[in-house]
């Protein structure tokens, strides 16, 4: 059974596009790793897709451009209880690159990665269906390294562990893989609206 | 070192940040809500105060882990944050929190403003399986601010041991604050643990009885190479020192690419950053 704690009502607005236990974060945007930054630069970065795929594919940052662009408009939500609420980012639908590579009906997973070994992973359905970008501009600037730039991975309906920084490949599964945070201590989905914080929650 | 994920013959093996040789097992524990009893509070510096929380089912943390605290207002709205345990796992039955008062901190504020001795408090954890020492590697630790609190449970914990007899591997911390007064655990870092640690202040020159000087500055190079160098930090190879580094943002930024001139792999280096959340 829960508290009451006494005097407390909460300094902010009950916003109702904010998940239960996150706060709005308001302008800011709080930076989180587990690891030092990597140096990817437009020019050394490439994001691979392979595994269960007819044709694993590498793009580079001019092969991502010349795909049709594609935005995010709404909100994000960190497992440390910020939410940053609408908020933009644009880049490219990962549907454009799946369809490109030809998935195979034996794919239901995929891992992403980042160069420096971080990776998650993520359910097929979760990242397909207008639900998943590879994104380089955050409300209409480049995204700036310490949020994962020159190009992060965005899954805005899950905790944004979820949302690989320097994503460098897509590898399809047809089983699940856990990634890193998933390895230590997370939930292996991370729904917001389920409070999906920690394994086992 | 890295591990191909099985059932996938041919494909590349992808990098691994957490290699086996890096990973921590499960503690295994079982962390539901509980609500525990705030049996101490103590000013830490101007912004700063711990919190130690007694509770009915307390489990061994390991030093880096962190605690939930929950906050529940009369209308059901919650507001929860996690919090470094500062006490060492061989101090049982409570944890103890140090919270820094962030400007219009929420749940900060109210800890700060509202909790005393007796009161309750609504706690769940402990949290955390990468930013932790086990107590098997040597290390070499980094924070500024609050980012002080998990390094201080590690320096605790080892000393603990050593007292027991036990021995645990050698670490050394380097500590950052902008002055003495806003140094977490200023007389513990500069007493007991003075052998195994370094000062550093951005804003004031730190020269006192039985402490050599050090003029005022950000982290230098010189505050880290002669530790990361005694405790192998450098180059890579996997058996070296784990650097454990701690703080806000700009100050890990800036530690990040410090470590990484004077050749601390980046590989070797645990990061947690400290944000306003």
């Amino acid at each position: 059974m829960s508290v009451f704690s006494e005097g407390f009502s909460g300094r902010r607005g009950r916003d109702p596009r904010l998940p239960p236990g996150q706060y709005d974060v308001g302008d800011s945007f709080p930076v989180l790793t587990a690891e030092a930054t990597p140096n990817v630069t437009q020019e050394t970065w490439s994001f691979r897709v392979d595994g269960e795929v007819e044709s694993p594919t590498t793009w580079d940052w001019a092969g991502v451009h010349a795909l049709p662009g594609s935005a995010y408009e709404g909100d994000i939500h960190c497992v440390t209880t910020w939410s940053k609420l609408g908020t933009s980012f644009s880049g490219v639908s990962l549907d454009v690159l799946l369809d490109q590579v030809g998935v195979r009906s034996s794919a239901t997973h995929v891992l992403a990665w980042a160069s420096s070994g971080y990776t998650t992973d993520l359910p097929l359905a979760d990242v397909t269906g207008g639900k998943a970008w590879l994104v380089w501009e955050h409300e209409g600037r480049p995204l700036s390294t310490e949020h994962g730039g020159p190009v992060r991975m965005l899954v805005p309906h899950l905790y944004f562990w979820k949302s690989t920084k320097w994503v460098a490949g897509l590898r399809l599964l047809d089983h699940d893989e856990p990634g890193f945070w998933e390895r230590n201590g997370y939930h292996e989905r991370g729904e917001p609206w389920a409070e999906q914080r920690y394994a086992g929650d | 070192m890295t591990e191909p994920p099985p059932g996938l013959p041919g494909l590349p093996e992808l990098p691994v940040l957490d290699s086996p040789r890096r990973r921590v097992p499960p503690t295994g524990a079982k962390r539901s809500w509980q609500t525990g009893t705030v049996t101490e509070v103590r000013q830490e510096t101007p912004h700063a105060r711990t919190f130690r929380v007694q509770l009915a089912e307390w489990q061994p943390h390991l030093p880096g882990q962190n605690y939930l605290v929950r906050l529940t207002a009369p209308d059901g709205y919650r507001a929860q944050r996690s919090y470094s345990v500062a006490s060492p796992p061989e101090d049982p039955g409570a944890v103890e929190l140090t919270v820094d008062r962030l400007p219009d901190g929420e749940v900060s504020g109210y800890l700060h403003e509202h909790v005393g001795v007796g009161d309750p408090l609504e706690v769940r954890g402990p949290f955390g399986g990468w930013f932790v020492w086990r107590g098997d590697r040597p290390a070499l630790l980094v924070g500024g601010g609050s980012g002080l609190v998990p390094l201080a449970c590690i320096l605790r914990s080892r000393a603990a041991r050593s007292g027991a007899g036990r021995s645990s591997a050698p670490v050394h911390l380097v500590a950052a604050a902008r002055t003495r007064e806003e140094l977490f655990y200023a007389d513990e870092l500069s007493g007991a643990f003075a052998a195994d640690t370094t000062v550093v202040l951005s804003r004031e020159d730190d020269a006192g009885p039985g402490r050599p000087g050090r003029p005022a500055g950000r982290l230098r190079a010189e505050d880290l190479l002669p530790h990361a160098e005694r405790l192998g930090a450098l180059g890579g190879g996997g058996e070296g020192a784990d650097v454990f580094l701690c703080g806000s943002t700009p100050f890990t930024t800036a530690a990040e690419r410090l470590l990484q001139e004077v050749g601390v792999p980046a590989d070797a280096i645990r990061v947690e950053r400290f944000g306003p959340s």
